[in-house]
């Protein structure tokens, strides 16, 4: 028997209306879910950046001996930024590092007016992942000309733990709350087309085959899931702006760098309509099979 | 044709609702099945849909064999039988037109074949100029006229009617069995299950009698043994 898409369509979405309280019942836990999901991926999204950032601004100060001359010094950086792992390297004069020191203790002023020769030339040494730091700074030791090696590994450890319990927590949280959701809205689905069991009774007493039975089912769950996923987008837009704006406007927390919602509108999107589309036709696929072994 | 042979059922709780039963429905017959609670006649109806399997014997209905029967053809089963309930199960969302256009559909009929088979067939039931009309606007015996159109929309050769007038009162009753012997002398098959003593005997039909998952009698009025 060929697909007879009008029909279906038709009854797909002509059921949506003439169950109005299930669809809206559905569609309001598919968009909670979804709400809840996409703010908490939202927020580790945003850890991620955060982290990411900070990690990017860790450094590690590699000082040139004050023997070298400046053609020698440069050699050095030369050197330094062909070692495996570096990112970067920003060259700092000890008359840039003696301004940034009596800055950092601009209130003693027993740390004001130094000498610029008590301090060395030196370079920053930017490096792609925490997790080699240790051999990077003792590769960045055995470079000719580097007097010393000032790497601060607990903070980049603390960085490493950081980023593996915030890696760990957010994919339980998320499979939790996935595991949730898929039973919350599959069992939405099933009341309603628990409402339906009689109709679907009556199709296969006059010879429908379960495909001819699915296929409604099948379109329902899609718009159903396609207005949740619609709905929850816009909810997840106007939520994450209002948090946006609240962050900049506060004194203490504008300090963080939320990612604009410009920039990630596509993927998030295409998440909620994907996950939307499949939780609504996966339910109801699901919530129908126990109904059609009459 | 139905034929069961030696047809027991066991269902899962241990109750043995057939114990071991044989008869022969010719193609065109129209035959009361009767008998009290219990006595078998709602799981011979659900071996002949298919809804249940026998545990022991052999069953063929219009040239299926319901012991070796795939899932793919009970569909096929069901299209060559039209079965009529007592609770006559419409669907109270749709028109009368629209309970019957689904049946149709259903089974792969174009939207020109449904418009050109429901006039006839709802003139047959006395229905025309319900069309338009919802379960809830009609009365019990109208309802269940709908529910003889739809057994009948997609022109099956058997019919069977599950107590079809047990909840209407007599006069409604009499006209339900006078349509569904009309229908009959059309060439369907019926297989019409009641406890109506009275009824059955207005129509001088055969009566297969139950008891206890065994046949105890067959033959032309109620209590012939």
């Amino acid at each position: 028997m060929k697909h007879d898409f009008t029909y279906f369509f038709s009854e797909g979405v002509g059921n949506m209306f003439s169950h109005g309280f299930m669809s809206f019942a559905a569609i309001g836990i598919t968009v909670a879910c979804l709400v809840v999901m996409g703010t908490f991926s939202l927020v580790a999204y945003n850890a991620e950046i955060q982290l990411e950032t900070l990690e990017s601004e860790y450094e590690i100060l590699a000082f040139v001996d004050e023997t070298f001359d400046d053609a020698q010094t440069q050699q050095v950086g030369h050197s330094l930024s062909k070692i495996a792992n570096v990112k970067e390297v920003e060259f700092i004069t000890k008359e840039e590092a003696t301004e940034s020191f009596e800055k950092k203790y601009e209130n003693d002023y027993m740390l004001q007016d130094l000498d610029a020769e008590i301090f060395r030339d030196r370079y920053a040494v930017f490096v792609n992942d925490l997790n080699s730091v240790n051999q990077t700074a003792e590769s960045i030791r055995n470079v000719a000309g580097v007097a010393k090696v000032r790497v601060d590994e607990d903070i980049a450890g603390g960085f490493i733990a950081l980023r593996n319990v915030a890696g760990i927590v957010c994919l339980a949280l998320i499979a939790i709350l996935l595991v949730v959701s898929v039973f919350i809205i599959s069992n939405t689905i099933k009341l309603t087309t628990f409402d339906r069991r009689d109709e679907i009774a009556i199709m296969k007493m006059v010879g429908a085959t379960d495909g001819f039975i699915r296929w409604p089912f099948v379109y329902e769950g899609f718009f159903l899931g396609l207005i949740s996923a619609v709905v929850a987008f816009l909810l997840q837009w106007l939520l994450y702006a209002s948090v946006t704006k609240s962050l900049a406007m506060s004194d203490t927390m504008q300090l963080l760098q939320i990612v604009p919602f410009d920039t990630i509108w596509q993927p998030v999107m295409i998440v909620f309509g994907a996950a939307g589309i499949l939780i609504g036709i996966g339910g109801s696929l699901t919530a129908i099979r126990k109904f059609l072994r009459v | 044709m139905i034929r069961l042979t030696d047809v027991q059922k066991e269902y899962d709780n241990g109750t043995l609702a057939l114990r071991g039963i044989s008869l022969t429905i010719e193609d065109g017959e129209f035959v009361f099945l009767v008998g009290p609670s219990g006595s078998g006649k709602s799981t011979i109806i659900k071996l002949l849909t298919g809804e249940v399997v026998p545990t022991k014997g052999r069953i063929m209905i219009n040239g299926f064999s319901m012991t070796n029967i795939s899932e793919r053809q009970i569909p096929l089963l069901r299209r060559s039988i039209g079965v009529i309930f007592q609770d006559f199960r419409l669907i109270e969302k749709k028109t009368v037109y629209e309970n019957l256009s689904f049946a149709m559909r259903a089974v792969g009929a174009t939207p020109r074949e449904i418009n050109k088979r429901i006039p006839y067939v709802l003139e047959l039931v006395g229905l025309d100029g319900k069309v338009g009309c919802y379960p809830a606007e009609l009365s019990g015996g109208e309802q269940q006229r709908v529910a003889i159109a739809r057994a009948l929309i997609n022109n099956p050769s058997t019919i069977i009617a599950d107590e079809p007038t047990g909840n209407l009162d007599p006069a409604r009753s009499f006209e339900i069995m006078t349509l569904l012997e009309r229908i009959n002398r059309l060439g369907t098959t019926l297989v019409v299950v009641t406890h109506e003593k009275d009824l059955v005997n207005k129509f001088q039909k055969r009566v297969i009698s139950l008891e206890q998952g065994l046949i105890t009698g067959d033959g032309i009025g109620y209590n012939v043994r």
